[in-house]
């Protein structure tokens, strides 16, 4: 027989339908049955299985826009099992994975073989994005047809698409199959550096990025998006001008979206202090300034998503000279804490915060039943208690590597279980 | 002067035209003159007999790009009117253009030729011998501009099945962007009242398209959706290695052309493909070698037809 699981007295949050209110929500096997503030009112049918919520928000599983899972080629920093195993301590449920491992996702043999390790590893929803370009290589399209009817959700080199020509056709063609290009938007050839440019980097003596590297890349492809008429992506933005660029952009009322990472709405290149690689991120931790505006861009909409920006790297990568060390962090498990913290500053209202972690992130991957609550869906969701302080600790994480840019960061918020398809995949030990 | 037996009922003297530089330029009336003519001679080729009409006349291929299918052409043409014909092959790389090709105008033209039919791999090249030259010029496909005798023939080849281009729907698919043909075709297609589409990813549609009395479609199934006429057009090899569409095998998936995405179009809708094909890349053997629909090799045959046609017009009352 069908279990079925009665989730009592919760705060129900639905951002996609603005619902936010005390309720049950009933699943049936891998569904959900039905949800509302009145169900359950007169008591849990036999043979349902109660959870109470009392006091913890229930809301769809977060939908991560980009990750990177270690497989195939870089297990010595993340496997799908432990990056599925962290993305369930976040209260992640369905995640994009980067096409940069070894051998680079740009076949279909490619996709189906994240396919097959998250299929088997069966704890979160892992999806693939296809490389833009064969190899990543930024010369020559890779087979965008092919690799979406295999079930790829994007197309992005997770790294800047230099070449304007390239770009220009990628847009085109990628428009044939109503698919969106993530670009990565920074000019390589400006952005040589290891931190923003500035005060902080002249004093430490390291190279700088400057911020117009991004926008230089990010004002090019939107005028190729309005020749084409392509779909396009903007992730990780991280200057105050971009945030300017897209709003306008938005305003002059082009179809575009775009992504930024906790970090960047968090720190600032002040934290980079006495050559921290931890802190070594790509783009670069900006200024306070910047970071203000990261905020504003979230808080109007300007900033469509959130995502982990989840970058494993091992020890050796990070305890070297900051120009040596590999740039990125892990961002699971900190995403959702950070997220929320934009709602306990004020910055950003609950509701929007935690739709730049839901369907909005769902929506801009085609995959539009996930990230919200819906009778008949699948049973995707994360109870957390909404105000519950902790102390992140990188030595706890559940990622292979620890290499968080958070470490000892105290913060509100906390998952306490996290629901695939009906199935508990993670369950915070009371 | 005599009344000649291809006179087309005294027609022939309203084709005003020096030079065939384009379909651009021709009136309806004209186009079917071409056609009425062609048809004559393809029924004289068919009866294996020739003509002397354009006895002691000089007709030079002048071929700065690889052909010998329309060189081929061309010259049988000149040959079954009776004309002397002479194969000239410049190669491209050799040859500083402008005034260079300027010079090859001028010492063709103190030889006196009659015709002078060219190919060359820079849209316009025509136009500038034109200018230049007493004889009459026929272009024979410049750069990404026309090939008219190929529309021409074409357009001969429908009429001959369907007996008219008014009315029909007809869809051009593959590399727009570079085909001399596709451009000659739509405006022709355009003059004679068909209704014309384009079917190829954006990445190989000129990006003004739209502004040439085309609907314009992405997708085999809606571009083929009730055509009378699926027009292939040949995908050049350097073109398919990941700068215009990713690779030979996903292009045949979805714009290759097969039964599957030919069952959408008419029942018996004609297949066309001006050729050199790439067998497996832009068609389907099967589909190519279809006796009941593929017109591919009478298009060749008839090819023969129109080039006389137009050698004719342009030659015989010269002079």
């Amino acid at each position: 027989m069908t279990q079925r699981t009665a989730y009592l007295n919760a705060r129900l949050i639905d951002p996609a339908t603005g619902l936010d209110a005390i309720g049950g929500l009933l699943v049936e096997g891998t569904r959900i049955a039905d949800f509302g503030p009145g169900l359950f009112a007169g008591g849990v049918p036999e043979g349902v299985t109660a959870v109470d919520c009392t006091g913890l928000c229930l809301a769809p599983g977060l939908v991560d826009l980009r990750a990177f899972v270690g497989e195939p080629g870089f297990e010595h920093n993340e496997t799908i099992l432990t990056a599925s195993r962290s993305a369930a301590a976040g209260g992640i449920t369905a995640l994009a994975a980067l096409p940069t491992t070894d051998p680079v996702v740009d076949d279909v043999a490619g996709i189906e073989f994240i396919a097959r390790r998250a299929r088997e590893t069966k704890l979160v929803k892992i999806f693939a994005y296809g490389a833009l370009t064969r190899e990543n290589a930024g010369k020559e399209l890779a087979e965008i047809g092919l690799l979406m009817e295999a079930g790829a959700v994007g197309f992005t080199d997770g790294g800047p698409i230099a070449d304007p020509a390239l770009m220009r056709r990628a847009l085109s063609y990628a428009s044939t199959f109503a698919q969106t290009i993530f670009q990565h938007p920074s000019e390589p050839r400006l952005a040589g550096g290891v931190m923003n440019s500035g005060e902080i980097a002249t004093k430490l003596g390291l190279a700088g990025i400057p911020p117009m590297a991004e926008v230089i890349m990010l004002e090019r492809d939107l005028r190729l998006v309005e020749m084409t008429g392509g779909r396009y992506h903007a992730a990780n933005i991280s200057t105050a001008e971009s945030v300017n660029v897209i709003r306008r952009a938005k305003a002059r009322g082009l179809s575009i979206t775009c992504d930024t990472a906790p970090p960047y709405f968090s720190l600032t290149e002040m934290d980079v202090g006495d050559y921290r690689t931890f802190f070594k991120l790509k783009p670069p931790l900006r200024s306070e300034m910047d970071r203000r505006a990261i905020v504003e861009g979230l808080a109007d909409g300007t900033i469509d998503a959130i995502t982990s920006d989840h970058q494993p790297h091992d020890q050796d990568s990070k305890r070297v000279p900051f120009a040596q060390a590999a740039f990125g962090a892990v961002g699971f498990e900190t995403l959702l804490p950070l997220v929320l913290d934009l709602h306990h500053k004020g910055q950003v209202p609950l509701a929007r915060a935690l739709a730049a972690i839901t369907h909005i992130p769902a929506d801009i991957l085609g995959l539009r039943r996930l990230g919200r609550l819906a009778k008949g869906g699948a049973a995707d969701l994360v109870l957390f208690d909404l105000d519950r302080p902790w102390r992140i600790e990188a030595e706890k994480l559940a990622s292979k590597s620890k290499n968080s840019c958070f470490d000892k960061r105290p913060v509100q918020g906390m998952v306490m279980r996290t629901i695939v398809d009906g199935r508990s995949v993670f369950t915070r030990a009371a | 002067m005599a009344t000649h037996p291809h006179d087309i009922d005294g027609r022939a003297d309203s084709f005003s035209h020096r030079h065939l530089l384009g379909i651009q330029g021709l009136t309806a009336p004209e186009i079917n003159l071409l056609l009425d003519l062609a048809d004559r001679y393809v029924e004289q080729n068919r009866a294996g007999a020739k003509s002397d009409l354009l006895a002691g006349r000089t007709v030079v291929n002048l071929f700065f790009e690889n052909s010998t299918r329309t060189r081929t052409s061309f010259e049988l043409a000149a040959r079954r009117l009776g004309a002397d014909c002479i194969n000239m092959s410049v190669d491209g790389s050799s040859v500083k253009k402008g005034e260079t090709l300027i010079d090859t105008a001028m010492t063709l033209n103190a030889m006196h030729l009659d015709a002078l039919v060219v190919r060359h791999q820079e849209s316009g090249a025509p136009k500038l011998l034109a200018d230049k030259v007493n004889c009459a010029v026929l272009n024979a496909g410049d750069g990404q501009h026309e090939h008219p005798t190929q529309a021409l023939l074409d357009a001969l080849t429908i009429r001959r099945r369907l007996g008219t281009l008014k009315g029909l729907t007809v869809a051009i698919c593959g590399d727009i962007l570079h085909s001399r043909v596709a451009r000659s075709n739509i405006q022709l297609l355009n003059i004679m009242g068909a209704n014309v589409r384009v079917v190829a990813p954006p990445t190989l549609l000129p990006s003004a398209i739209g502004e040439l009395s085309v609907e314009v479609h992405h997708s085999m199934k809606t571009g083929l959706k009730d055509a009378d006429i699926v027009m292939m057009l040949r995908l050049q090899l350097e073109r398919m290695q990941g700068q215009f569409v990713p690779s030979q095998r996903e292009y045949f998936r979805f714009f290759g052309l097969d039964y599957e995405k030919l069952a959408v179009a008419k029942p018996g809708a004609l297949i066309m493909h001006p050729g050199p094909m790439n067998r497996g890349v832009e068609i389907d053997s099967l589909v190519a070698d279809d006796i009941h629909r593929s017109v591919i090799l009478q298009q060749v045959e008839l090819g023969v037809a129109v080039r006389m046609a137009c050698l004719d017009l342009l030659v015989r009352h010269k002079g």
